[in-house]
């Protein structure tokens, strides 16, 4: 009797070595399609942005689809990037790479303080709470004037030249600006894969899969909820950095809490819990925002009809439900 | 009774005066008891005796209201639950508990792996030594091998409480805690466990909670009976079946 679903488990698993070949080199795949992805966009400028909404959904689809906790406050991380980022470049005159690296560790930083606060909530209370804390993030950035420029925003972010090893390259080129932005955003592919694949990626499996038995197994679920926060800000915080690069200037309205709604609906409309979904997500959202609102002012009401219709029929998201069919 | 005689004198567990009330129910009022090494003991009781409660006390899952819990000597009263896996002490839910949507083989590796490696994000897990292995003995051990490659989740009901017990295992603990191992199980089912249960107490000290007094009478080396919250018997599986309040309780009562 035990023959039977052997059988079939082998025989299944023949049909799809491509399919686990193509997971297991996933960071490679997926870097190779960022990289030819500008070729086939009509804006470089948009192109750039999908990669860094995407990184943002990355970040939060760590949190949300591998961990299971539904944040409603990742602005807060992603806004602290940029704001960090842009800091460092017009109020102490660090170089890019330095600012780069501060607004990663400031989106990490705000995700401890947050996810000290918030990891003991679960659900609903988890998401009211982490929206609340990021509402107060929100007013402290708004209110401390002199370093973030307030309601005007942060501006003056100018990043002309991108020296690397004595290589300069053109930021001010779409295209070269870009790919020094991929080259950041597969660096970050890479790590992630790599954090999925190692012992605490089975232990962010297990507490999403059943969080008495994972701790009844030995593993403590309130750090390993904190962790994965903090990891989550630090993706969060890089790609905030970055988007303070690419726009030259940090809008307040990047720690609203519209920010924190759009990054729940990119990770729904790409695939929560899959490695690609959140750059599906976010290039379906904004290529729809941008090619509808060339048409009617009233594209959020065919964005939403999308998200919607994503919801009810593609519960698994557009990428998810792609990896399904394949398989299957 | 200090500490360093419960390690002479063959006592693994012991509660000490220990209550349990939820708002204004006391679910459990002051039981004392201890549970020697090397033994099979039972708890047992008709429907709300309290033995999930009293269950979960020697588990860890939460604190008593009062009173104190001690596991080889050392006060664990307020010891938090993950750590009892690594101080030797597993257990089995009530429920069945397992992760879904893993496999079966990835359950148990990851129940492993606990104790070897929680929070390393760089090494890639297939790269831990021997984990593989060790569950595929485990697996084999608890009767499911040939069922290692399939989702947790399409495992029949008696599989996965099975692997429950495999992934309690895993830990390689000195005491094993099983809250109705068989609940739900059929006739066969049951069999089949209560055969594991008295293979692995071989090895290690096993507390079980059952609701079918007759399934366990056999194999414990000592019960205790449950009633409204407290302690109404503690003694030999003789000793129980003779006792007139434990009639009394249980009578009216259908017995499985």
């Amino acid at each position: 009797m035990s023959d039977v679903p052997q059988t079939i488990a082998d025989a299944s698993d023949r049909s799809n070595s491509l399919f686990d070949m193509a997971v297991r080199h996933r960071a490679i795949l997926a870097s190779v399609f960022l990289l030819m992805f500008p070729l086939i966009m009509p804006f470089k400028a948009l192109a750039a942005n999908i990669l860094i909404y995407g990184l943002y959904a990355l970040g939060f689809n760590l949190l949300f689809g591998f961990l299971g906790l539904l944040s409603f406050g990742h602005a807060a991380l992603f806004g602290t990037g940029a704001y960090f980022c842009g800091i460092a470049i017009v109020h102490f005159g660090l170089p890019w790479y330095v600012a780069i690296l501060i607004g990663t560790l400031g989106g990490a930083g705000m995700a401890a303080i947050i996810g000290v606060l918030a990891v003991r909530t679960r659900g609903i209370y988890f998401a009211m709470v982490t929206m609340a804390l990021a509402q107060c993030v929100y007013y402290l950035f708004y209110q401390a004037e002199g370093w973030t420029g307030g309601e005007n925003g942060l501006r003056g972010i100018n990043v002309r030249v991108i020296d690397i090893f004595g290589l300069k390259f053109d930021f001010l080129d779409p295209l070269t600006r870009y790919y020094v932005i991929a080259a950041f955003v597969i660096l970050a592919l890479f790590v992630l894969s790599r954090i999925l694949a190692s012992p605490f990626g089975a232990v962010i499996e297990a507490v999403r899969e059943n969080e008495a038995r994972a701790r009844a197994s030995g593993y403590n679920v309130m750090l390993t909820r904190l962790l994965t926060f903090i990891l989550s800000g630090a993706f969060c915080g890089l790609a905030g950095a970055l988007a303070a690069l690419h726009l030259s200037i940090v809008p307040i309205e990047m720690l609203h809490y519209e920010t924190s709604g759009m990054v729940v609906m990119m990770a729904l409309l790409g695939g929560m819990g899959t490695f690609f979904g959140p750059f599906v997500g976010a290039a379906v959202f904004m290529l729809l925002e941008n090619l509808v609102s060339l048409w009617t002012v009233h594209w959020q009401l065919i964005v939403g009809a999308v998200f919607v219709a994503c919801v009810l029929f593609f519960p698994a998201g557009i990428w998810g439900t792609i990896l399904r069919r394949i398989h299957k | 009774m200090n500490s360093q005689s419960d390690a002479d004198n063959g006592v693994i567990l012991r509660t000490h005066d220990v209550s349990k009330t939820f708002g204004k129910f006391r679910a459990l009022k002051n039981i004392s008891a201890s549970f020697p090494r090397g033994a099979i003991t039972s708890i047992i009781g008709p429907n709300g005796a309290g033995k999930s409660t009293y269950f979960n006390l020697l588990s860890g899952a939460f604190p008593p209201s009062s009173g104190r819990v001690e596991f080889e000597g050392r006060d664990v009263t307020n010891v938090p639950q993950h750590k009892f896996a690594h101080m030797g002490v597993a257990k089995s839910f009530q429920i069945t508990n397992v992760f879904p949507l893993l496999s079966t083989r990835e359950n148990v590796r990851v129940a492993l792996q606990a104790l070897v490696s929680c929070y390393d994000i760089w090494r890639p897990r297939a790269k831990l030594p021997g984990l593989a292995e060790k569950a595929d003995a485990l697996l084999m051990q608890v009767g499911i091998w040939h069922c290692r490659d399939r989702v947790a989740k399409t495992l029949a009901h008696g599989e996965q409480r099975a692997l429950e017990i495999g992934m309690a295992l895993a830990s390689d603990p000195r005491l094993l805690l099983l809250d109705e191992p068989t609940a739900g199980m059929s006739p066969e089912e049951t069999r089949v466990m209560m055969d594991l249960i008295v293979k692995l107490a071989r090895e290690r000290t096993v507390i079980l909670v059952e609701h079918k007094m007759k399934l366990v009478m056999g194999i414990s080396d000592r019960v205790l009976v449950l009633h409204h919250g407290e302690l109404l018997v503690d003694g030999t599986p003789s000793e129980v079946r003779q006792d007139q309040q434990v009639k009394r309780v249980y009578l009216g009562q259908r017995e499985h």
